[in-house]
């Protein structure tokens, strides 16, 4: 086991099955000499060479369209889109072409790509650098979503993507790089060396899609959430003194439908909390869900935490951001109704 | 040798700890190269593509049918405006290092790009630029301090909060917004130029990116839609050379000029010495000219050095030769208009010296304007509720929920 941030964890994720799987390749924008503007892919193309981790050209559509080529003649492309901001480019080759591949030939051909994108706000980064873009995808057909929000997790997860026989879009919380954020951005940042899924083993593991986390145990009500959202769950409900049981989706496609309904069944309320905008986002998905297995459970309307439906402000971050504050307001609304 | 099917991995000439290597840089002595009527047709100049249009010499005399010829007051207001960019530029960089901004880039070694080609158009003219083009605001008249203003986020911010610091725009300077995502506004700028054409107006569109940008595929949608319609438009890709740690080769550099795209979609394709003030002004008027007089779009390359990072989040020593653009071949902008106007005897080491004390009293004056209207951290800040403004004409009900949810949420 080895102190890892998740940077250091993706990138030895990478490094795990570059050396495994001689047919992976990872492809993207400043990830081989210079190692991403991240540094997830840091060292990677001087231990597996230029054929191996490929610096690309600025087309994301052609990095996606790319990715597909070479999947088809056999590799397992990993790329890298360097902001989810800036993946729509690409969203034609991912929506009509990557999602689809396996459906529209009848299973003869399928491709095994796994796009890794950075998304999410808390760092200043205005409307073309903070997005959270995920509801997107999950609502294309024939796509794999997936966002860890830990170490431990996005090593395992990724792992699990590179293998995936599916096409599989990876976001990567970036506020939670190097810490996990409880959404207070006064307080001093805590390195994931401070926490348990820090720990990271060295070498080859992997995290099952489609199996969510129950990341605190409790009685009075569930939370559902995922990203970045999970430690401002967690230090809200600690806050005002709440039990929440609060669960970590990590695997939006497939999703976890027994672990939230066993919860929700146990604790008769639910909230649910994403970063990403609220109309139409990937939370209205699991409210139906919970609507349609748990109705004669709920004690009480189902609240949705979200971003406000607007584009990413740069001066009002923290007024946009679902912090503490909206977090409170809807375990209360959840706990005080009925 | 093996002979197995090899993939090309392009190499920039030099990394870190290696001496820098500009060897690739095909140029042309300043003069050389001939000057086209303005009515030739895009087949017939495909030459312009692979030479490279100087003006002036390493002494700074100007050579050769691309001599402008301008008035001697108009060269010490090109001067003005780089130096103001440059000076501009500085202090903005020294002021997100000391935390009062979040972000800034510099267009370091690249001035001449916008305040040359921006001296060249007319106002009426509708520029559509990448985030390394300040110069033509400051070209343009855009006032310091509202640069500054939106670079502080603060209340008097053109952008309200919402964009992320350099993003400016002006409507009454005709500049438009910055999007932050790549090459978006080239193909945009065709759809303004058409509008033009079929309005019958005379005015004409100019874009920017660099050449990283190109690789886009709106780089593709602007010069098919500029060469079917043969819109007034002149396209302009910025070779600096980087797209943060990518070399121009990424975007196909080694093989064919930027400039050579243009012949390959029909449309003329120019390349110049975009240190060089003189002919990047030549060139822009040559090109507005063919396009005012229904000679079709014109893309122009500027081969340029981006001598600072990419942005202040960016650190260049991880992957190029340091100090590399003080061995760039085609030298400094500044510097080259101001050795050249000393030679005509309408400049002095004294006047510019003088310049720049002015145009740094300017700058600070400037910025002490600008946060007394507020910064990130002090004084006064705009109204949160502006958030919920411009994302519709008119506030939608769900949006007003929000904002009063927002307001309780702040207590």
């Amino acid at each position: 086991m080895a102190n890892m941030n998740m940077i250091q964890a993706l990138n030895s994720a990478m490094d795990v099955m570059l050396g495994r799987d001689p047919s992976v390749v990872l492809l993207g924008e400043d990830i081989g000499y210079f190692g991403g503007v991240f540094r997830a892919t840091e060292g990677l193309q001087r231990r597996y060479g230029e054929h191996r981790v490929l610096d690309t050209p600025i087309a994301e559509g052609g990095i996606v369209a790319a990715a597909i080529g070479m999947s088809i003649n056999g590799l397992r492309p990993v790329a890298e889109i360097q902001f989810a901001d800036y993946i729509y480019p690409g969203f034609d080759q991912i929506a009509s072409e990557l999602a689809r591949i396996r459906y529209r030939s009848a299973g003869e051909f399928h491709a095994p790509v796994t796009i890794r994108t950075p998304c999410g706000g808390g760092i200043r980064g205005g409307q073309t650098h903070s997005q959270s873009p995920e509801g997107i995808f999950t609502h294309v057909s024939g796509l794999k979503v997936i966002m860890p929000s830990n170490p431990r997790d996005a090593k395992g997860l990724l792992i699990t993507a590179i293998e995936d026989d599916d096409p599989v879009v990876f976001f990567e919380p970036k506020r939670l790089y190097n810490g996990p954020f409880d959404g207070d951005p006064n307080k001093p940042a805590v390195p994931w060396s401070a926490h348990p899924k820090g720990e990271v083993d060295e070498g080859y593991f992997s995290v099952p899609f489609g199996k969510a986390d129950v990341v605190r145990s409790g009685e009075a009500v569930t939370v559902i959430t995922y990203g970045t959202m999970v430690f401002v769950a967690l230090a809200a409900a600690a806050a005002i003194g709440v039990d929440a049981e609060v669960i970590d989706l990590r695997s939006l496609v497939p999703l976890d439908v027994e672990t939230i309904v066993n919860s929700v069944r146990k604790t008769g309320r639910c909230v649910v909390a994403h970063e990403a905008t609220r109309f139409s986002g990937f939370g209205a998905e699991i409210l139906a869900i919970v609507q349609e297995e748990c109705f004669w459970d709920l004690e009480a309307p189902i609240q949705r935490v979200a971003g406000w439906d607007t584009p990413y402000p740069h001066a009002f971050e923290w007024e946009y951001f679902p912090g503490q504050a909206r977090v409170t307001a809807a375990l209360k609304a959840a706990l005080e109704a009925a | 040798m093996n002979s197995r099917s090899r993939l090309h991995l392009p190499r920039a000439p030099a990394r870190p700890g290696e001496p820098p290597d500009f060897s690739y840089v095909e140029l042309s002595p300043a003069g050389a190269v001939a000057r086209p009527d303005t009515t030739a047709r895009a087949r017939d100049i495909a030459f312009l593509s692979t030479e490279l249009v100087r003006v002036l010499d390493d002494g700074g005399t100007a050579l050769g049918p691309w001599h402008p010829h301008l008035d001697p007051a108009d060269l010490q207001i090109g001067l003005r405006h780089m130096l103001l960019t440059r000076l501009f530029d500085e202090r903005m960089q020294r002021t997100q290092r000391s935390g009062k901004i979040s972000f800034y880039i510099r267009s370091l070694g690249e001035e001449a790009v916008s305040v040359a080609q921006c001296m060249a158009l007319r106002p009426g003219d509708m520029l559509f630029p990448s985030y390394r083009n300040q110069g033509l605001h400051i070209a343009r008249g855009t006032a310091l301090v509202d640069l500054m203003n939106q670079l502080l986020s603060n209340t008097h911010d053109m952008c309200k909060g919402r964009q992320l610091p350099v993003m400016y725009h002006s409507k009454a300077g005709n500049i438009f917004s910055i999007s932050g995502n790549l090459a978006t506004q080239f193909p945009q700028a065709v759809g303004w130029a058409m509008a033009a054409a079929i309005k019958g107006e005379d005015h004409l569109a100019a874009s920017w990116i660099g050449e990283g940008s190109s690789a886009e595929a709106d780089f593709h949608h602007a010069l098919l839609f500029a060469s079917v319609y043969q819109a007034p438009v002149i396209l302009n890709v910025v070779n600096n050379q980087w797209a943060i740690s990518t070399f121009q080769g990424y975007a196909g550099g080694e093989q064919r000029s930027f400039a050579a795209r243009g012949p390959g979609y029909g449309i003329a394709g120019i390349r110049v010495d975009g240190n060089d003030f003189l002919a990047v002004y030549a060139v822009t008027q040559w090109a507005a000219e063919r396009a005012r007089t229904g000679a079709g779009p014109t893309l122009i390359e500027l081969v340029t050095y981006r001598a600072a990072a990419h942005s202040t989040s960016d650190d260049p020593t991880r992957y190029r030769a340091k100090d590399d653009h003080e061995h760039w071949p085609l030298g400094d902008p500044i510097q080259r208009l101001k050795q050249h106007l000393i030679g005509l005897r309408e400049w002095s080491e004294e006047r510019h010296l003088a310049l720049a004390q002015e145009l740094e009293l300017l700058v600070i004056a400037s910025w002490k304007e600008a946060v007394s209207f507020g910064t990130m951290s002090d004084g006064p800040r705009l109204n949160a509720d502006l958030m919920f403004e411009d994302v519709f004409k008119d506030m939608p009900a769900h949006l007003e929920r929000q904002r009063d949810l927002m307001r309780a949420e702040r207590g």
